[in-house]
């Protein structure tokens, strides 16, 4: 079964890790309905 | 992990039941992806926000995980994370997104 | 005509009080968790002024210590460089200096025009000598220091009834910051308190950069101030202007200015504005500054305190660049090879990269290692590895390395040693603005002047989306390079190209003149 197809997604991404948008593109790319992206950051 | 996240992802797994919501980070390292995955599995470990002592148990990765990766299109994988996947400590990522996954997670 | 780099200032000023009452993570704690454990222990981790000169990163950023005598040390792998003292701890530097605590209080009520910095005037007594003495503080300065100054109790009492923001010295109340308005929330003590720390952490960084260029003040014609703070009231919430401001108590009488933002990147922005104004003629000598920010103090202290480190977030940065018209000697601004992140660039790191540093390149005809030095985030990693988000610069490094493998320009094997040779070890306090590339812009002159190394690539990134207005990054990246001296005249035009003008034109006027007698 898999991980993300058809699951809610939130993400948190890092500003110094991988940011939330380039994250978000992969979610969608495995069927995933991204409801949340955000960019922490430390600096 | 920020306050508003918390908060938001606390209400994400309300509104939609927390067996329908799955968590993806970003962090630079392995320490801080385990405490993120630890604040939307057994509660905020910084005991500062809305998920102090809240266990949600989410289902949780970190986008280089191979698990989650193995599920994206390659194309896009290969565009935005791959070159970034070369700079960071993948295998100590992958060790403490695990360890707290077996601890605490409730919908694998 | 180039615009040319004459050199820069940097200053840090240690304020320990400021970490516990004026840092986000500590005001934050206090709201959600006002008995933790943290609030208790973090006191104990502050260091002593004689402590901050002592340390390796803070010599670097004021000129004592060069990046490489930094990268040259050996690191421990968990404490980085907190144990070890340098061996130089002289508070001040080519560059600039480190202001202890109490001079800076004064500091900002000279700053404040109006009478919102009050001081107890016992604290007042006892450092203003001090104050006068600091070579940058000239005596127009410290004749902005009222006569009269406020009674301790009564001090107490506009904390306490007034919404004042309080003032502290080791631990002690010394004074506070008034609100501006009853009403406006623009103008409260909070926002004030933080207005003027940056503006006096500018002002002091312009001083800094005056000294160490020999630049008359009267000569700065415009300044651009490049912090992320904003100044207004209800009505225009960052009306600006910080650089007129600052440039006024630092005595630049012929300047105006205006504010450039962009987050982290905001430096980077006002460098190329700056060089394009001066480039273009607009003005002979533009001076970039920026402050510092008390909400970043002690931002990551909690995982400081958590593995017993210091708590080592206890300065505000300051720097501020000179830009004059070419002189023939000082390495120039390349604006042919100025690297954009775009909106449709995406904020996937690797286009980031691709988009700051292989596109100006290519443009150029330039290959990632046809640039010598790349400075694109120097935050600290004995600040940043301990609180999770890793060795910034050295991230960068890999990521270069990687886009120019990628791009076929390096072997893979040469990735390893790709940071050493084309990078720098970071130094700089995590004060957002203040680490983005530009604390190098003073090295890089100096490099280039003595033919260490010819080119540097600065390279600044921007988190716009914690502003909730968009979800995009930013940066911008430029390259400095030597100056080959050939186009010192005015408007690029050298002493052979005009002769052989005038040349011409008399040829042409002796033609007229012979077929007019004909």
């Amino acid at each position: 079964m898999s991980i993300l197809a058809g699951k809610k997604v939130v993400i948190i991404g890092d500003r110094d890790g991988i940011p939330g948008e380039a994250i978000k593109l992969c979610a969608e790319s495995a069927g995933a309905e991204v409801v949340f992206s955000s960019t922490e950051c430390f600096v | 992990m920020d306050l508003e996240n918390q908060k938001r992802v606390k209400e994400f797994a309300e509104q939609y039941g927390p067996e329908n919501v799955v968590v993806l980070l970003g962090a630079a390292e392995g320490e801080a992806s385990g405490l993120a995955a630890e604040t939307v599995t057994a509660g905020d470990p910084t005991y500062a926000g809305p998920l102090t002592g809240v266990s949600l148990g989410l289902t949780v990765y970190h986008v280089v995980e191979p698990e989650v990766k193995e599920e994206f299109d390659p194309a896009v994988y290969d565009e935005a994370v791959s070159m970034m996947e070369m700079v960071l400590d993948v295998d100590d990522i992958i060790g403490e997104m695990t360890s707290i996954r077996e601890q605490f997670c409730k919908y694998l | 005509m180039k615009a040319v780099i004459k050199g820069a200032g940097y200053i840090l000023v240690h304020t320990p009080d400021m970490v516990l009452h004026n840092g986000t993570t500590q005001t934050t704690e206090r709201i959600v968790n006002p008995e933790s454990e943290y609030l208790k222990e973090l006191p104990k981790h502050l260091r002593s002024f004689d402590e901050v000169c002592a340390y390796y990163p803070n010599q670097v950023y004021i000129g004592n210590k060069t990046p490489d005598d930094l990268a040259a040390l050996e690191a421990d792998k968990v404490r980085g460089w907190v144990d070890i003292k340098c061996d130089v701890t002289d508070r001040y530097g080519k560059f600039g200096q480190i202001m202890p605590q109490e001079e800076f209080l004064l500091l900002m009520q000279a700053c404040d025009v109006f009478q919102l910095v009050m001081l107890d005037k016992d604290f007042v007594a006892e450092f203003k000598p001090q104050f006068a003495a600091n070579p940058l503080i000239s005596e127009d300065i410290v004749a902005k220091i009222p006569e009269a100054q406020t009674e301790a109790a009564e001090i107490a009492r506009l904390v306490e009834e007034e919404h004042s923001e309080g003032l502290y010295h080791n631990g002690k109340l010394v004074g506070c910051v008034k609100r501006a308005h009853d009403i406006d929330v623009n103008l409260s003590s909070h926002v004030m308190h933080e207005d003027i720390v940056s503006k006096a952490s500018s002002v002091l960084s312009i001083l800094a950069a005056i000294k160490s260029t020999g630049v008359a003040k009267d000569d700065v014609e415009y300044v651009i101030d490049c912090c992320e703070e904003a100044c207004g009231d209800m009505n225009q919430r960052g009306g600006g202007n910080f650089a007129k401001a600052a440039a006024e108590i630092a005595g630049l009488n012929n300047a105006t200015g205006s504010d450039t933002r962009g987050f982290c990147a905001g430096p980077s922005h006002a460098i190329v504005e700056a060089a394009a104004l001066v480039a273009s003629g607009t003005y002979n000598t533009v001076m970039v500054t920026a402050g510092g920010c008390t909400a970043k103090l002690g931002m990551n202290a909690k995982n400081h305190v958590e593995k017993d480190l210091p708590a080592l977030e206890d300065c505000l940065g300051g720097f501020a660049v000179v830009l004059t018209a070419d002189n023939g000697v000082d390495p120039y601004i390349n604006l042919q090879m100025v690297g954009r992140h775009t909106v449709g660039t995406g904020a996937a790191p690797q286009n980031v990269i691709g988009s700051l540093v292989a596109a100006p390149l290519a443009k150029n005809g330039l290959k990632i290692t046809d640039i010598d030095k790349f400075s694109p985030e120097m935050q600290n990693p004995d600040i940043t590895k301990p609180a999770g988000a890793g060795d910034v610069p050295l991230a960068n490094y890999k990521m270069i390395a990687a886009l120019a493998v990628k791009n076929g320009e390096l072997q893979r094997a040469d990735i390893a040693t790709f940071p050493a040779k084309h990078g720098l070890t970071g130094w700089a306090p995590t004060q957002g603005h203040i680490p983005s590339g530009v604390p190098y812009i003073g090295f890089a002159r100096e490099d280039i002047l003595a033919g260490k190394i010819k080119n540097a690539m600065i390279i600044g990134k921007g988190s716009l989306f914690l502003g909730r207005m968009t979800n995009l990054f930013d940066g911008v990246s430029f390259v400095i390079e030597g100056n080959d001296g050939k186009t010192q005249e005015a408007g690029g035009v050298s002493e052979e190209e005009v002769k052989g003008l005038i040349a011409k034109a008399m040829k042409e006027f002796a033609a007229t003149l012979m077929a007019q007698a004909e």
